[in-house]
């Protein structure tokens, strides 16, 4: 079958359209121009809440800045940055896993910084009838309580906290039959919040974000009772020329920014030499 | 290794795979004969498992089995327990998840059973309950069997339901998926990458032997 001269034109320029699409397309996703001013930020899903703000008062210092975060889990950020990952700021729930990106020669390791320490707190939701103030860390231990929730101790900094805390209060062999593990803290809070759990123990960053807020009440265990959680970051190897991942990461450690941070549950690390 | 795991898993699929079955097959029979105008709405919601996300889907079979809705309300008031984070509550999100898995092809089986001879059985007398089961399903074995298969092989790989309804309880909650990426979360790559290769020859050889049986089956013994 022979194409009309007609038709075969419009198929042609439609195909040359198409190329031309794809090659704008193309070029926008495949030589997007690295400069200077962009920034992409790996950020532990914890955070978001706290460094939404305080992102805002860094743009405002440098308004030209493209800063790109991304959230999720530390974990995950680190088996995707030892696969490649173009992240230039990573921030991590658990100093541990900057710390050996670091080792590994991915991250630079004079950028290693803590910058914020967190704490957990007993958590129940707004109707519960377990008074926490009375029976603190007890209320694990309550009668009607069925299920705990905790994080992963495995892999989540906060569930291994909430363990430490539990031994060293005393109540871990009688609590250790009702733990329901969430994959991260987020999770563990929506094990309680939906009912399912009666009582958990998650981040107080979780419990003061704006949606958990005024939905449970919560407990502090005291900071004693279990090892510092440091949440710290790095800047990976391949941004070392990045000023402006430089400059974050600086903010980040300024009073400024550990105001704002304690303001969301985060405290500031304590002063070490 | 984490055998626990790995039998939970098993477990978990094959009372899946059963009930399912028990389900599925009068479901996809209805599907498929039902004069019903509305039906193709059913046929929506059956499908829905494979478009939501199933971390969305275990977040709703929690809040949907959890102590304060009627559900809960109901399995705590027969039973004293909670289905979040038992088996018997991964046993319904996994039923759920699997469902479109097993009443399609069953479906697809029944509608493709050329309808004279369903016809001819009525005719003669026999009753559609006994047609149903005498003529239409015999004939729409080998798509029960897909359909079974399928069902197993697709609860044996499930995570995000199981992860978001579970709770991670070794030995009750902690299936084989589970267990992999709590491995990969921990760092401990080898043991996860020897979980991963288990379970992929597991399965390979369970749908392997599966599918050689049903041929063997269909061509040794041509509809009894």
């Amino acid at each position: 079958m022979t194409l009309s001269p007609i038709r075969d034109r419009s198929i042609q320029r439609a195909a040359l359209a198409a190329i031309l699409v794809a090659a704008a397309v193309g070029r926008g996703c495949l030589w997007r121009r690295e400069s200077p001013q962009q920034t992409t930020v790996a950020a532990a899903s914890d955070l978001q809440f706290a460094l939404d703000d305080i992102l805002g008062g860094f743009r405002r210092a440098h308004p030209s800045a493209d800063i790109r975060v991304v959230y999720g889990s530390s974990g995950n950020f680190y088996t995707q940055i030892r696969g490649g990952a173009p992240f230039d700021l990573y921030l991590s729930a658990d100093i541990e896993y900057p710390r050996r990106l670091a080792r590994e020669g991915l991250a630079q390791p004079e950028s290693l910084f803590t910058y914020a320490v967190g704490r957990i707190v007993v958590w129940v939701p707004a109707g519960s009838p377990l008074d926490l103030d009375r029976l603190g860390m007890g209320a694990l231990e309550a009668p009607a309580v069925r299920h705990v929730a905790i994080a992963n101790p495995e892999h989540a900094p906060y569930g291994r906290a909430a363990v430490a805390a539990m031994r060293s209060t005393g109540v871990y062999d009688r609590v250790a039959g009702k733990l329901v593990l969430g994959e991260n803290v987020a999770q563990t809070l929506q094990f309680v919040e939906s009912g399912a759990a009666e009582v958990g123990i998650v981040a107080l960053s979780l419990a003061l974000a704006p949606p958990v807020r005024g939905h449970g009440r919560y407990w502090e265990v005291p900071p004693d009772a279990y090892p510092e959680i440091d949440q710290g970051g790095a800047i990976l190897a391949h941004a070392r020329r990045s000023r402006l991942a430089l400059d974050l990461r600086n903010y980040l450690a300024s009073a400024a920014a550990r105001t704002r941070l304690k303001q969301f549950g985060f405290l500031p690390p304590p002063e070490r030499d | 290794m984490d055998w626990q795991a790995i039998w939970l898993s098993v477990r978990l699929a094959c009372c899946t795979t059963a009930i399912l079955l028990l389900l599925g097959v009068p479901l996809a029979g209805w599907l498929a004969f039902s004069p019903r105008r509305w039906r193709f709405l059913v046929e929506a919601a059956v499908a829905l498992p494979l478009v939501l996300p199933p971390t969305v889907l275990g977040f709703y079979v929690l809040l949907a089995i959890g102590p304060r809705s009627p559900v809960g309300a109901l399995y705590a008031h027969f039973t004293g327990g909670v289905l979040p984070f038992s088996f018997q509550g991964l046993l319904i999100a996994s039923v759920l998840y699997s469902l479109p898995f097993a009443v399609q092809p069953v479906a697809g089986a029944f509608q493709s059973v050329d309808r004279k001879l369903i016809e001819a059985s009525w005719c003669l007398g026999v009753s559609r309950f006994a047609t149903f089961r005498r003529v239409a399903v015999p004939l729409a074995r080998p798509g029960i069997a897909t359909g079974a298969i399928l069902s197993f092989a697709h609860t044996m790989g499930e995570f995000g339901v199981v992860l978001m309804v579970g709770g991670n309880i070794a030995g009750v909650t902690r299936t084989v998926s589970i267990s992999i990426y709590d491995q990969v979360q921990a760092l401990r790559y080898d043991a996860a990458l020897e979980t991963s290769l288990f379970l992929l020859g597991f399965s390979f050889v369970v749908l392997a032997l599966t599918y050689a049986l049903q041929r063997r089956i269909w061509t040794a013994w041509p509809m009894s």
